[in-house]
């Protein structure tokens, strides 16, 4: 037995209830009396509802109500009410069904519920609706004019750009090499395969429990109770298991409100399930326009950096990403400026998706970077080499950590970096064009605030409980392991309980700061729950701990024993015999240390190296091999972190190829609404992926050091995939996706 | 989904008179095609006449050499037949490149035949779409029209047929066999499917109460030379941007038969046999010969806006399905 397992591969301890399906999923929970609800969505972008006709839906066997906004029930008046913990604050938040106005495609218009599914759906289909439309837009290319320049933050941890530094417009203009080029990103569709669901069991006491897919139990529960006047003490939400979500359940997503709305009108259980064409009406990432400017020495000295982005939003709410500022963060250059713009629409909000505002934003300055190099005559690594800062240039603070150099190092070996040719066009595998190419990543490392509580049975069997959801990364492995860290245990001793309001309270799953903070608390959380046993050890009578105090000891293999001689030791289970039979429960709330990591920044760093082959006549891009190598501080467990880096680097791959939401703007909808024809990846795009975990110590970010990497891994990887492109034909493909009509 | 009359089909005269005497009715192969279009609210029978306990699931030599494919033997078990893969190798890598491994052992030879076209537009009932409700417009011309037709348009409607099963098939010069409550009729795979002119919402020349039986395959089945080209947005799982499928035969370096057809450019298979004839066989299989070939076969294609780059990426899938074809078999 080995009771150390931090950096290892340990499976996923909630695997067997996966696979075999025990592991329940919001649609999954059923109620005896149950109704089932669906969505009808409207079809024009801008306007209003005129008429709504239920006559025909009504008449459908089993029906029991089209709600719309004629006769939905009472919901809540004020904006603030319906604002959730991600929710810009100074927007107006989509209300379902609360009055005529429409303000996207595909907002719900009605809610059908009947006692079936197949009811509910065919109801769906016979509720007449006409609209009055208005004029719409949707293309960003026209709404230009309209742009607002960001000025301040509406969202925790969302930062407009920082102040300009040097006079970039000067340095741009006198230096000897200049690049100003523009870079369009397009919409991209979150599309985890779980739909978004609710199920609402009304209980006998007309308490509520609501299974939502969600990121936070919290943040859903505190947005429906506003929304629709219920008390906290009557509503508990619970999320056990979630099937991908990639930022798009931080916000609870409108079937929460829809299906409690309709539970508690008809007093019975009701589901809601979204289809696959809903989900792409939804947030999403917003299509992006940078426009660049390097400025720099013949040697590739970066002399000026400008980065002028423009991302689309709604009208309705000002969301907007940290897109810009990834310009001016990593390299050294004192003259830059960066200005972040929106343009509203007549769209859904976009919502973060997996590294929001870094995947673009990194993508378009990695490009530039990739373009400078071959403007300066410069290897690209070098030429990063060459500009590497070592103080976080938009703060101007120190990092707690950044082994990037590592990386590159690590990367160009593996890679075997030393083998590209760096003229474009010189390297052919039968009909295809080779080419290789590389990019930096970087994204944030924050802690938040967080609660776990850590509960020791007389048996030794360790019980901890957190509000956070694992939205298939691997938390509950995570937070097992550090547990069994702290306490000695091995995974089998370990239960861990996630997602349920009733349970201490943690931010929202996203960011990729679970780890990093929801860690923390559990690891401070067992830490008390040790002292304590700790006392019992060394009262025992004979205890050969009697004289030690508890930071001469280790918890290790079920052992309480002196570190300075692992043969004195206290077993866990003579420990607790001597209590008093009571569980031993700690709850902890843990924060970052200001005093600590007052002066210092925190990031997780990458660099990528792709090699691709084009074919010549087809324009089709094969991604053969892509070396990934990670900066993330310490890692917890080497296999959920392995894979968590593989699913970023695929989705690269199909940022970079593949993935775009097509809108037609006649209709200001998105056409493109099933997984046949909006396209991610498949196994037969994806080739060899190394993953390299460069070692890194911070004992600043956090207690445990730990990073997390649930972003890191896609950031980065459609330069890399571009820039390979560049290298195998001498395009420069400045529009994603790079879809093969743009190589022929 | 609307609530619709399931119906199991004894027999093909019963089937077939069922579909006659009720509007609406339709007939159910895999339904990986019809189940879809239902749930989307794009088709709405009445009944559906299951035809998957009829017996027509033998692949069978005929007398005059050539195969003969069952309606009801799945994607996968034609492809994969020893048969079909060493003399039609052709129409088994025309196969394997479509939809997915669970798809093709679902959908069957008659279905596949009859599937709709992917048209985003014909998708979407919240969309006008004239092939869909005719009359209502064809908004595809001037929108998203990424993946469809260069050639045999009209103003009413650009789609493409999104079969590769039927680009082979096509170019195999097959004959589906059908029939109906007014007798059985043999119909050549040209004549098949149809250009899509003032009737975009009539896909194919079979008519609602007739019943696909089987999909007769010639003596012959280009087993030395042939090549199956598909162009698409990702490696697997997306429908063809461009498809080409050749088969040769060629003696001496010279082209002594040849049967060219594409996907993903037309409403139907697109082949000349004429042009064929006049510009491949008796000429040296070399790339001349085949870009002159091209572009008389292709010969007023036309873009759209989106789809424009079909119009340079058509020629070269062309050329390099011919070259591909007659080069089979060497060291390369
Ligand atoms: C996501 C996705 C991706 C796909 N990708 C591809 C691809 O890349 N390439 C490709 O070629 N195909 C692709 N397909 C399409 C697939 O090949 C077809 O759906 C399938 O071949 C249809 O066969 P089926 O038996 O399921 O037809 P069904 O859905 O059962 O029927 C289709 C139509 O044929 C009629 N019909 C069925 N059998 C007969 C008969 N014997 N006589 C008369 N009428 C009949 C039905 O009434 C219906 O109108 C894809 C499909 C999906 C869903
Ligand atoms: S191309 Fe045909 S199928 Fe597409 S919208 Fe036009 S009419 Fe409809």
């Amino acid at each position: 037995m080995n009771t150390h397992l931090i950096g290892t591969d340990v499976n996923r301890i909630d695997g067997p209830a996966k696979v075999s399906g025990a592991a329940k999923y919001a649609a999954e929970f059923f109620a005896s009396d149950m109704l089932y609800a669906v969505v009808v969505s409207g079809a024009i972008a801008h306007g209003e509802v005129d008429s709504i006709d239920t006559a025909a839906a009504m008449k459908v066997p089993g029906a029991m109500e089209v709600f719309s906004h004629k006769n939905r029930p009472h919901m809540a008046w004020f904006n603030k009410s319906y604002l959730d913990e991600d929710a810009p604050t100074d927007g107006k938040p989509l209300r379902p069904l609360y009055d005529e106005k429409i303000h996207h495609s595909g907002q719900p218009v009605a809610l059908c519920v009947a006692e079936t599914f197949e009811a509910a759906r065919a109801m769906s289909r016979l509720v007449e609706v006409s609209y009055k439309a208005l004029t719409h837009q949707t293309d960003m290319t026209f709404a230009v004019q309209e742009a607002k320049k960001v000025e301040k933050s509406n969202r925790a941890g969302i930062e407009p750009p920082p102040k300009n530094r040097g006079n970039s417009a000067q340095a741009y203009a006198d230096a000897p090499v200049k690049l100003a080029k523009g870079y369009l990103s397009p919409t991209e569709i979150h599309n985890p395969i779980e739909l978004f669901a609710t199920t609402v069991v009304v209980n006998e006491d007309e308490t509520m429990t609501i299974y939502d897919k969600t990121q936070s139990v919290s943040n859903s529960q505190l947005l429906v109770c506003n929304a629709l006047g219920l008390y906290k003490d009557d509503v508990r939400v619970e999320s056990p298991f979630v099937g991908g979500a990639f930022g798009s359940a931080l916000r609870p997503q409108y079937q929460l409100i829809l299906a409690t709305m309709a539970a508690k009108a008809l007093k019975r259980s009701v589901r809601l399930t979204l289809t696959r064409d809903q989900m792409f009406t939804l947030s999403h990432r917003p299509e992006t326009l940078q426009e660049i400017r390097l400025g720099a020495d013949t040697d590739g000295t970066l002399l000026a950096m400008h980065n002028e982005s423009l991302q689309a939003t709604s009208r309705y709410e000002n969301y907007f990403e940290v897109i810009a500022n990834w310009s001016g963060l990593s390299y050294l250059c004192e003259n830059a400026t960066m200005e972040e713009k929106t343009v509203s629409m007549d769209i859904s909000t976009p919502g973060d998706m997996r590294a929001p505002g870094a995947v673009q934003g990194v993508w378009a300055i990695e490009t530039a970077m990739d373009e400078l190099a071959i403007a300066t005559g410069r290897d690209p690594v070098d030429l990063r080499l060459q500009n590497y800062a070592e103080k976080d240039q938009n703060h101007d603070k120190k990092y707690s950590s950044k082994e990037l150099k590592a990386c590159y190092a690590q990367g160009a070996a593996m890679f075997r970096w030393n083998e590209r040719k760096p003229t474009p066009r010189t390297e052919r595998r039968g009909t295809a064009l080779v080419g290789r190419g590389m990019a930096g990543g970087v994204w944030e490392s924050p802690q938040m605030p967080a609660s776990a509580k850590a509960t020791l049975a007389p048996d030794g069997t360790l019980t901890i409980a957190s509000g956070t959801a694992d939205i298939g990364t691997g938390t509950y492995t995570v937070m097992a392991i550090l547990a069994g860290e702290a306490l000695g245990l091995p995974l089998a001793k370990v239960i861990v309980k996630l997602g349920d309001s009733e349970l201490p309270v943690a931010p929202l799953e996203g960011g990729s700061w679970t780890v990093s903070s929801v860690g923390t608390a559990v690891t401070e959380a067992c830490k008390a729950v040790a002292e304590k046993v700790f006392k019992l050890a060394s009262g025992l009578d004979d205890s050969p701990l009697k004289h030690a105090s508890f930071k001469d000891v280790e918890f290790v293999n079920e052992r309480i024993s002196l570190r300075s001689d692992a043969a004195k030791f206290v077993t866990l289970a003579a420990a607790l015999a001597s209590g008093d039979g009571e569980p031993i429960a700690e709850k902890t709330k843990a924060g970052p240390n200001f005093l600590k990591q007052h002066g210092y920044k925190s990031y997780t760093h990458s660099a990528v190296f792709a090699e691709v082959e084009v074919d010549e006549d087809f324009g089709t891009v094969s991604v053969c091999r892509v070396v990934s190598a990670i900066a993330g501080g310490r890692i917890i467990n080497h296999e959920a972190a392995r894979s968590q880096i593989l699913g970023g680097v695929v989705w690269g791959i199909g940022m970079a190829l593949q993935e775009q939401a097509e809108t037609d703007h006649q209709f200001g909808r998105i056409m493109n609404h099933n997984l046949a024809e909006y396209h991610v990846s498949v196994n037969a795009d994806v080739h060899d992926i190394e993953v390299i975990f460069v070692k890194e110590e911070d004992n600043i970010v956090n207690p445990i050091g730990a990073k997390g990497l649930g972003e890191i891994g896609l950031v980065g990887v459609a330069a890399a995939i571009g820039n390979a492109i560049y290298n195998a034909t001498g395009k420069r493909i400045r529009e994603l996706p790079i879809t093969l009509d743009k190589l022929i | 989904m609307n609530n619709f009359q399931y119906v199991r089909a004894e027999g093909l005269d019963g089937a077939a008179r069922f579909v006659a005497g009720h509007v609406g009715a339709k007939f159910i192969g895999g339904g990986t095609n019809l189940v879809d279009l239902m749930k989307y609210n794009v088709e709405k029978p009445s009944s559906l006449v299951d035809l998957n306990r009829l017996s027509m699931r033998d692949v069978s030599e005929l007398p005059d050499g050539g195969l003969r494919i069952g309606a009801l033997v799945t994607n996968s078990d034609v492809a994969y037949h020893p048969t079909v893969s060493t003399r039609y190798p052709l129409l088994s890598r025309a196969i394997l490149a479509g939809a997915s491994a669970q798809l093709r052992n679902k959908a069957t030879t008659g279905g596949n035949l009859l599937q709709r076209t992917r048209c985003v537009y014909f998708y979407d009932t919240a969309t006008p779409c004239n092939k869909r409700e005719p009359g209502t417009g064809c908004p595809a011309k001037e929108g998203i029209n990424r993946t469809l037709a260069i050639l045999g348009t009209s103003v009413s409607c650009i789609a493409t047929h999104p079969s590769d099963m039927c680009v082979a098939l096509g170019a195999l010069g097959a004959v589906v066999q059908v029939t109906g409550p007014g007798g059985s009729r043999s119909i050549p795979f040209e004549q098949f499917h149809r250009l899509p002119g003032d009737h975009p919402e009539i896909d194919t020349t079979l008519a609602a109460d007739e019943i696909i039986t089987s999909v007769d395959l010639p003596r012959t089945g280009f087993a030395g030379h042939s090549a199956y080209i598909k162009v698409r947005d990702r490696q697997s799982y997306a429908f063809a941007l461009v498809s080409v499928a050749a088969g040769l035969e060629v003696a001496d370096g010279v082209i002594a038969k040849a049967g060219v057809a594409l996907g993903g450019v037309a409403h139907k298979p697109w082949r000349n046999p004429q042009l064929e004839q006049e510009l491949l066989v008796g000429r040296p299989a070399n790339r001349d010969t085949y870009h002159e070939f091209q572009r008389a076969l292709l010969a007023g294609a036309q873009g759209f806006g989106e789809n424009d780059f079909k119009l340079k990426l058509a020629p070269v899938t062309v050329v390099r399905a011919l070259e591909q074809a007659a080069h089979e078999g060497e060291q390369a």
